[in-house]
């Protein structure tokens, strides 16, 4: 035991505690299992021991040290790879796949949670080493509180409004309201479809979400969602009985068609509202320096 | 350049509208090529739209 020995198992264990709570299988529905929890609380371990032992390493002068981090960085942008290619490999399995912009969110997310490990255990120990235990464990929390913060984006139904639509069909077209979905040949299917089908229009709020849920992926990762959480009515085989989301190209509205199991709106419109807005498909138009030039605004 | 929909089957009782390319169905009435598109949506995995009253199409999506 030396002088660093509480502050650097302090930090060592506060980082693990983040990963740990950081850890859940929410939404995304990954990972569920051990194996795969094993796997990165093992890798969080490893990101708060870096991060506790710079501090130290810079007290006693060691300064080169420090050059380890970069391994780290190295280390954990692996793990990016490593869930994005596990992702993409299970995906094909999937009757209503995640998409690419999906997988890439949640492989980036895996990623900054290490990080934001290491900044967690970096400060405990900091501040034991400095002030002591009690600060200490006041600004452990605070990392720990801030973390979670950071780990929650927007959701769909602070961008949308959603109402719910009866699907109809003109001739052989499937609509959404007036947004035109596919065409389905077929008398039975027709009525499969409107049996068990349901119809939600996506309304944007302002000019910047007209083009953030256009984006192909996010429209993906709604079907995603739902179809995790609600069921869905249809096999391999069947691709007549696909999910489908198209736009209107007038006003940028998005026409959701979906074939849950569970077919009760609120709760539908309550699984809609919680999809993710994915970082990747996120456009702001309204901030490029074009559309605030003189008398535009 | 990859072609990703492809007709497979054409379905038909009007054998005058269409000539050549994907195999063709005739059929003596709308029922009977209702029947004929459903089996072959399911066997080919493809989806049957209907173009107009007499005239569907299964497409391999």
């Amino acid at each position: 035991m030396n002088e660093y020995s509480m502050p650097i198992l302090f930090g060592v264990i506060i980082g693990t505690l983040a990963r740990i709570l950081m850890l859940r299988t929410d939404y995304r529905q990954y990972p569920t299992y051990l194996h795969g929890k094993v796997i990165h609380i093992s890798l969080g371990f490893i990101a708060a021991a870096l991060g506790s032992v710079a501090i130290p390493a810079i007290m006693e002068l060691e300064f080169t040290a420090v050059t380890f981090l970069t391994v780290a960085a190295t280390q954990f942008r692996e793990v990016r790879n490593m869930e994005r290619n596990t992702l993409t490999e299970v995906d094909g399995f999937e009757l209503v796949p995640r998409g690419k912009t999906y997988i890439e969110g949640i492989a980036i997310s895996f990623e900054s949670r290490n990080y934001l490990v290491i900044f967690t255990s970096f400060f405990s120990t900091l501040t034991f080493i400095v002030f002591g235990m009690y600060i200490a464990l006041i600004v452990a929390t605070s990392c720990l509180a801030i973390s979670m913060a950071l780990m929650s984006g927007k959701r769909i139904k602070d961008i949308v409004e959603i109402e719910h639509h009866s699907l109809h069909f003109k001739g052989a077209g499937l609509y959404v309201d007036n947004i035109y979905i596919m065409n389905i040949g077929l008398p039975e299917r027709q009525d499969e479809i409107l049996r068990y089908g349901m119809g939600f229009v996506l309304t944007p709020k302002n000019i910047n979400i007209v083009t953030t849920i256009a984006n192909l992926g996010q429209r993906q990762a709604i079907l995603h969602d739902v179809s995790v959480t609600l069921g869905v009515f249809r096999d391999s085989g069947t691709p007549a009985l696909t999910p489908l989301i198209k736009r209107d190209l007038d006003d940028g509205r998005i026409g959701i068609f979906m074939l849950p199991q569970i077919r009760d709106i609120n709760k539908a419109k309550k699984v809609i509202g919680e999809v993710p807005v994915l970082e990747n498909a996120i456009r702001m138009p309204s901030e490029s320096a074009f559309n605030h030039r003189k008398g535009d605004q | 350049m990859e072609i990703e929909k492809v007709i497979l089957a054409v379905i038909t009782t009007n054998p005058s509208a269409i000539e050549g390319g994907a195999p063709t169905f005739i059929c003596e009435s709308r029922k009977e090529a209702e029947d004929i598109a459903a089996n072959l949506e399911a066997i080919t995995d493809g989806i049957a739209h209907q173009l107009s009253e007499d005239l569907f199409i299964i497409v391999k999506h």
